[in-house]
């Protein structure tokens, strides 16, 4: 049942289809500052671009993404914007039709709820409802996800609304190569982008990262670890412990493990993921997200459509509970570890 | 250190210039253009005999159901003469006039109504938005298109159209505090027609007038008499005139009254009386606005009864023309969601093409 091949392709991040040929030459970035070399290539390459937020000029970021650039850029370029977010966000789609690109920050995506109805009612809907003759191409940046001992409301992870509302696409990146190179992607798009910052990763590892500009596909995953016995499919914050697990359990057992990073979960890439379940046979997902109808349901979902016959075992689960994500003194014991991902795991081997 | 006032600017005009008579006030005449004058006469009355059609057409279950603007076409009709064609004109949804008069062909205001989303299209080169359904969810989009304005340095201005019951939704409060704080070039025009469906003006705000409230905004609000088209006119074209030459932002409150229904799935019967109806009726703006016109000869019974059969015209061939325009394919639902179908959709739509040819579901409505 096991082989003990496995490969990693590429650095965690990686899986890049276009890069301009040039020196070559890197730079060791953490995710904050791959985020802020793709907001600073975006500003200076195009013009239309506008970045608007609370905090995001004089004072930098809350967490330093937009370091330098109100100074690089000036005020025109890098707006600091009154407290409202439904201002920032329909403001955004004003912005938008008059044909500058807005990059928006929300500061925690636990308040983007304040501007949700601006941008289920309309950003995802001006396309559609003017049959193409406004599009809402824009780009709404926030920081996601528990594990820096926040307040409440600071840590949360809510994917599944953004995978369920038609016409926005949604990206969530694990490091800093891929943060770089799919927010210059979603800046780019003719749609409208939510892009999710797992804020555990901002400071977490440095990576190399390409000096030149470099973008990747939105809606195509990266298979971050090639195996033949079991699929791990994750995406975020929880790829770092997922691959944790992975390293402890190919050293104790010998089993090959494949992970799969979503990268994109709207559109969520379908082929991938059949391609990987279909040659090993065995699933768990990983989200810190609550469970019920969360990305991971919708991959089952998925996985039973189009890879029933080929799997050997039920696929699990390893999430967050249907719960409220806790104050931060009970959040170490409740996000998914590396230890809880191991356990599943050896679960379905065992099946 | 004793108990003082502190001094803000107490900026709350009135403006009426034809009142509810039909008489001028010669001091604020802004002496039209009389063809301008009768321009908007007719547009008034494009505007509410199309309103009259669409009700009919709701009741023979022709288009769905149906917002009427009856009693307060002078606020878009007026106002809309003031725009230019590089302004933004952003839209809630009793303004037919406006989009009539903005380029918009008349069958395209009854597609909306009809569930049809080619009724969202604007005419090429056409700057402006579709119907808002989500009440004052627009006025964000206004400021950020004024904002947009400002950034480029360009120097036009945007019109926001709004409602009484509009002003409690969180929305305007915030497009409002923006366009204060970034000094940008909207004007948004509140017609105040009195009614939220069945909520009653004095129960929305306890503010005196909503144009006070461009007070707490750091800019001017002005009240008007918005069944006087010279009013709205003017009221407008200086609000405009200050926005585009770098004088920021204006909140017109133009007072009017829904003589109508809210919709055609409303009952006012059950929340307002006939009486007040009917006290609103005398200060209709279309029958005083033609009574000025016939004074000031601009109009004549014959020219009345030309321009009346002219506009019926109109409203019945663009009748015709949504008719004819009806059978459409629901595959295209697809066509529009993004710039390019992901695979996902690419499958979904064929999965729905095989159920409409299985169903025997083809072009249609």
């Amino acid at each position: 049942m096991s082989s003990v091949e496995s490969t990693i392709l590429v650095p965690q991040s990686a899986a890049i289809s276009e890069k301009k040929t040039g020196s070559g030459s890197m730079s060791m970035l953490n995710m904050v500052s791959a985020l802020n070399l793709a907001l600073d290539d975006a500003l200076r390459t195009d013009d239309t671009v506008v970045l608007l937020g609370q905090d995001i000029g004089q004072d930098e970021g809350v967490f330093r993404v937009t370091a330098d650039l109100l100074k690089r850029y000036g005020s025109d370029r890098v707006i600091d914007t009154p407290l409202a977010e439904a201002a920032i966000a329909g403001g955004a789609v004003g912005l938008a039709l008059y044909g500058l690109k807005p990059v928006c920050e929300m500061q925690f995506s636990g308040f983007f709820y304040q501007a949700f109805h601006q941008v289920e009612q309309h950003i995802a809907r001006f396309r559609n409802r003017t049959h193409g003759r406004f599009s809402m191409s824009m780009v709404l940046r926030m920081p996601y996800g528990g594990g820096i001992r926040a307040v409440e409301h600071h840590s949360e992870s809510r994917e599944a609304y953004f995978a369920h509302t038609p016409g926005l696409h949604m990206v969530i990146p694990s490091g800093p190569r891929n943060a770089r190179a799919l927010l210059l992607a979603s800046i780019q798009s003719p749609d409208p982008v939510i892009f999710y910052e797992p804020k555990a990763v901002y400071r977490a590892f440095k990576e190399e990262v390409p000096d030149e500009h470099e973008t990747m596909p939105i809606g195509k995953a990266h298979v971050a670890r090639k195996g033949n016995d079991l699929t791990i499919i994750s995406f975020g914050a929880m790829m770092r412990p997922v691959l944790e697990a992975v390293e402890e359990i190919e050293d104790q057992d010998s089993v090959s493990i494949e992970v799969v990073d979503l990268l994109s979960v709207s559109p969520l890439d379908t082929e991938t993921i059949r391609e990987s379940v279909s040659k090993t046979g065995r699933c768990v997902i990983v989200h810190e997200a609550a469970r019920s109808c969360g990305i991971g349901a919708e991959v089952v979902a998925r996985i039973v459509e189009t890879s029933l016959m080929h799997l050997e075992a039920p696929i699990r689960r390893v999430t967050g509970f249907d719960v409220h994500f806790p104050y931060f003194a009970r959040e170490r014991a409740f996000l998914p570890g590396a230890e809880r991902i191991a356990h599943a795991v050896r679960e379905v081997l065992a099946f | 250190m004793p108990r003082k006032s502190i001094k803000i600017k107490p900026t709350v005009q009135y403006l009426s210039i034809l009142n509810g008579k039909g008489k001028l006030d010669e001091k604020l005449d802004p002496r039209l253009d009389p063809q301008q004058s009768l321009s908007i006469y007719r547009l008034m009355l494009v505007a509410r005999r199309l309103d009259e059609r669409c009700i009919k057409l709701q009741r023979q279950g022709r288009i769905g159901t149906y917002g009427p603007c009856r009693g307060q076409e002078a606020v878009h009709c007026a106002a809309s003469f003031v725009m230019d064609k590089d302004d933004w004109v952003v839209h809630a949804f009793r303004e037919p006039g406006s989009f009539y008069h903005r380029g918009w062909p008349l069958e395209r205001i009854i597609q909306f109504w009809g569930g049809y989303e080619e009724g969202c299209t604007p005419p090429p080169e056409c700057n402006d938005l579709p119907i808002a359904v989500p009440i004052a969810s627009q006025c964000p989009h206004a400021m950020g298109l004024a904002w947009a304005m400002k950034l480029r340095k360009d120097d036009h201005a945007v019109l926001c159209y709004c409602g009484d019951g509009g002003t409690s939704e969180g929305d305007f409060h915030e497009a409002m505090n923006f366009a204060g704080a970034y000094h940008l070039p909207l004007v948004m025009l509140v017609a105040n027609n009195q009614w939220a469906i069945s909520i009653p003006r004095e129960h929305q705000t306890a503010s005196e007038t909503i144009a006070q409230k461009a007070l707490a905004y750091g800019f001017d609000g002005i009240q008007i008499d918005g069944n006087d088209p010279l009013a709205v006119y003017v009221a407008t074209k200086e609000a405009v005139d200050k926005a585009k030459s770098g004088g920021g932002p204006t909140l017109i409150e133009a007072v009017t009254y829904r003589l109508g229904v809210h919709t055609t799935a409303d009952d006012p019967t059950k929340y307002r009386s006939d009486e007040e109806v009917k006290k609103w009726e005398k200060l209709d703006p279309i029958p005083r606005f033609q009574k000025y016109l016939v004074e000031t000869g601009v109009l004549d019974d014959k020219k009345i009864e030309d321009i009346e059969k002219g506009v019926l015209q109109e409203v019945a061939e663009a009748v015709d023309r949504y008719e004819a325009g009806r059978d459409v394919d629901p595959l295209d639902c697809f066509d529009h969601v993004f710039a390019e179908m992901p695979a996902e959709l690419v499958q979904q739509r064929a999965e729905f093409a095989a159920c409409l040819e299985r169903e025997g579901i083809g072009k249609g409505h």
